[in-house]
């Protein structure tokens, strides 16, 4: 045994999780969390390289060898702060984000052995950070400035984007209203993201942490519908970011789509996660009962879905993808959780119809069998329909996880609001000012279904020039 | 925004009631055509409520909904002076409404409240209004005061005769559009291709408007198209956001799929598939009878 000093542990510590046969059944959260000795022991393999490659993998810089150097001597309050410097949802952060291709996927522990688990990590440090105020709990200082009522900012939607915006600029003293078009506030995070992967208690915390900031936030007020932009800009507001996100489900395009039993991922989760309707009828909004359920797409929604199907007591849920699990965009950990779970994959084949009885209740899927060809603009090997290789699914629930496009609502109310080529919000590189002045766009109303945390980098971004422009403003 | 009701009417006593809400926001906004989506309380369910009424002035907002599931039942227990939990609006696009001539407004079942308000629209428009509402029985009809306060006829039919004609709504819409266009209704059992030539150029109508059931909206449909003229339907699709975010709301309008709550909710009734349409709405039927017992049997909190 050697004395001296704790041998560095080759492999990653493995997260605590709820066992698969245990948590199928249930919407707690899958992964429960380092204790303090585990996260020191992850901490503690990290090299501390001088110039650290993590950093620049993450779309928000935080600054990894820092904050975990702060945790490997078991300094919580320090690596929180670290952490708030650039990242003012490390909580969600650490337990969304594609870690593996990003901050981790450079990490140079990797080259030779497992990178060092930055997600688990950044998770623990924020659960674990007891803060001794909303300032320093959403900047990480002790200290916020005072809230100049006259500096006023809205920001439309309560997604990642907007809460991030909200933070930057309330730790600044800036006077700032959300506005929310649901009736509760966290936009994909709280409608998205099933429970088990983001409890919304996380997602209430951070929340509060803004109000006390003074942060106000008015749900049920749908921009473009109940207030416009320009109507915004008469009450006073000096500037406004939006962030409604993209929001607007796609659909096959195939016979038999509008057949009961057909669902969209949006409206599936959107049921269940918004509507609690795993917990119905002691809530109101209902899902029916399925027993054999397919769900399209090979993201984190498909998966999301797969895995809400398992827990609503379906018998059989069947991802169907027309590609393979190599070119799936889900996150390599929640495709291994819907394998664990029981999920079952139909890979390279393509829906051609879904199929109905006379009452119009779906009943089946017919498909096409694929194969891959050349790579297409994504890099990903293009699906090529086998010819007159077609199969049927028997399924009584379908479940369409293959994107979201811009939502018309704010953007056709919005004149003189120029969109991109896909129909998104067009914005300048660095301000994420549109072309509207002093009207920002970030998250996915401007760049197309992403991350969460590509979200959150935009309207950190924004909310920087928001601030500069009012600061411009005050000196004129 | 306190959502406050201010006033609360029983239309059809424990059936239909009819509520106005202060709920200035939305008021300031709200055309014909427009929907708001309500949760009664906590744990409550989304649903879309057609706007019957607005008064910017004052700030309010008028509902008429019938009481047919959990959540409406739940919303009956309100009292003036109750506020709704939530309430977002106005949603969906407005009526397109322009002086055209003369517009029949056809209206079934707490339908007639939304018809109300376009036709309201189509006469503040400059529109020579002719309103037709239908129900069962006298007791069941709605709003005929209100639509006689400023349509020029308002004409009523009953199934039991107790009110009106006797007949249905379209029985109605059928004898005013052959008097009009000066036909007799045997004509249309087989219509010439030059009485069809006829009636598409005469513009004795300019729109028809149905707002109902869906069995009276495809029955004006089938009535109005011998006519030739543009038919608009007002579609109550089962919604969850009610601003595109989902599709629950999916409807088959020309042989292409439309989302109700964004590209409506008013569609061409001559391209609407009603059979579908029906078909959804009865999507959750079972768990809405479910609800509904878990309610009665107090498995949720009512509203104190």
């Amino acid at each position: 045994m050697d004395e001296k000093k704790p041998k560095r542990a080759a492999v990653r510590t493995p997260m605590p999780e709820q066992p698969a046969d245990v948590r199928r059944k249930n919407f707690n959260e899958v992964a429960l969390g380092y204790t303090m000795e585990q996260a020191m022991q992850e901490a503690q393999r990290c090299l501390q390289c001088k110039t650290p490659v993590c950093q620049k993998g993450c779309p928000v810089e935080v600054n990894i060898k820092d904050f975990i150097g702060f945790l490997a001597k078991g300094d919580i309050p320090g690596a929180y702060q670290k952490l708030l410097e650039t990242n003012s949802l490390p909580a969600v952060c650490g337990r969304v984000c594609p870690q593996e291709s990003q901050c981790e996927k450079d990490c140079i522990l990797g080259k030779k052995g497992q990178p060092i688990c930055i997600g688990r990590l950044e998770r623990f440090a924020a659960d674990q950070f007891a803060a001794s105020s909303a300032c320093e709990q959403v900047t990480g200082k002790k200290v916020c400035a005072i809230v100049d009522e006259k500096l006023k900012v809205a920001c439309i939607g309560s997604g990642p984007a907007s809460l991030t915006a909200a933070g930057y600029l309330a730790g600044l003293g800036v006077k700032v209203t959300v506005f929310e078009a649901l009736h509760e506030l966290g936009g994909v995070l709280v409608y998205g993201i099933p429970e088990f992967r983001l409890p919304k208690g996380i997602v209430r915390r951070e929340i509060d942490g803004l109000r006390t900031l003074g942060v106000d936030f008015v749900k049920n007020y749908v921009g473009g519908k109940t207030v416009t932009v320009q109507e915004l800009f008469d009450q006073g507001y000096k500037a406004i970011f939006v962030g409604v996100g993209a929001g607007l489900p796609w659909f096959l395009g195939i016979p038999g789509e509008t057949l009961i039993g057909v669902f969209s991922s949006n409206e599936y989760l959107t049921r269940i996660n918004l509507g609690r309707a795993y917990d119905f009828p002691n809530w109101d909004t209902p899902i029916f009962p399925a027993k054999n359920v397919v769900v399209f797409g090979g993201g984190n929604v498909a998966m999301d879905s797969a895995r809400t199907a398992l827990r609503l007591g379906a018998d059989n849920v069947t991802i169907a993808y027309r590609r393979t699990k190599q070119e799936m965009p889900a996150r390599i950990e929640e495709l291994h959780h819907a394998i664990e779970e029981g999920v079952q994959f139909e890979l390279l084949c393509a829906p051609i119809a879904f199929l109905g009885d006379d009452k119009g209740y779906l009943k089946g899927i017919k498909l096409q069998k694929m194969c891959l060809g050349e790579p297409d603009a994504s890099g990903r090997c293009s699906p090529v329909p086998v010819e007159d290789e077609y199969f049927e699914l028997i399924c009584d629930m379908a479940v369409v996880a293959v994107g979201t496009g811009p939502n018309p609502i704010l953007l056709s109310n919005t004149p003189g609001l120029n969109l991109n080529r896909r129909g998104y919000i067009q914005v300048h590189d660095e301000t994420q000012e549109t072309s509207i002045k002093n009207l920002y766009a970030g998250g996915d109303i401007s760049t197309g279904s992403a991350t969460v945390i590509a979200a959150m980098g935009a309207g950190r971004k924004a909310a920087k020039s928001i601030y500069e422009q009012l600061m411009q403003q005050k000196k004129q | 925004m306190s959502n406050k009701i201010v006033k609360k009417r029983s239309l059809i006593p424990g059936s239909t009631s009819e509520l106005v809400i202060d709920a200035p926001h939305i008021a300031a906004k709200a055309k014909p055509g427009n929907f708001i989506i309500l949760r009664v309380w906590e744990q409550g369910e989304r649903i879309p409520l057609t706007i019957a009424d607005a008064d910017a002035k004052r700030g309010t907002i008028t509902i008429v909904y019938l009481v047919m599931g959990k959540t409406t039942e739940q919303l009956e227990t309100l009292k003036e002076g109750d506020s709704i939990l939530d309430l977002c609006g106005p949603l969906g696009k407005a009526t397109h409404i322009e002086k055209l001539g003369t517009v029949i407004c056809v209206g079934g079942g707490t339908g007639i409240a939304a018809m109300h308000h376009i036709a309201k629209g189509n006469h503040m428009a400059g529109n020579h209004v002719v309103a037709m509402v239908g129900a069962r029985s006298k007791d069941l009809l709605l709003f005929v005061d209100e639509l006689k306060s400023f349509c020029p006829e308002v004409l009523v039919s009953t199934d039991d005769g107790t009110c009106g004609v006797k007949g249905f709504v379209t029985d109605l819409l059928k004898d005013r559009l052959c008097t009009e266009y000066q036909i007799s209704p045997s004509e249309l059992d087989s219509v010439t291709s030059s009485l069809k030539d006829r009636l598409a150029s005469d513009k004795g109508i300019a729109e028809v408007v149905a707002v109902g059931p869906v069995p009276m909206m495809r029955a004006v449909a089938q009535a109005v198209k011998p006519f030739g003229i543009k038919t608009t339907v007002s579609l109550n699709s089962i919604m969850v956001d009610g601003m595109g975010m989902c599709g629950a709301c999916r409807v088959t309008v020309g042989g292409v799929v439309r989302f109700a709550c964004v590209d409506g909710p008013e569609f061409d009734g001559q391209l609407v598939d009603f059979n579908e349409l029906a078909s959804r709405l009865g999507a959750f039927r079972s768990q809405e009878k479910i609800s509904s017992e878990h309610f009665h049997k107090g498995g949720c909190c009512s509203h104190g």
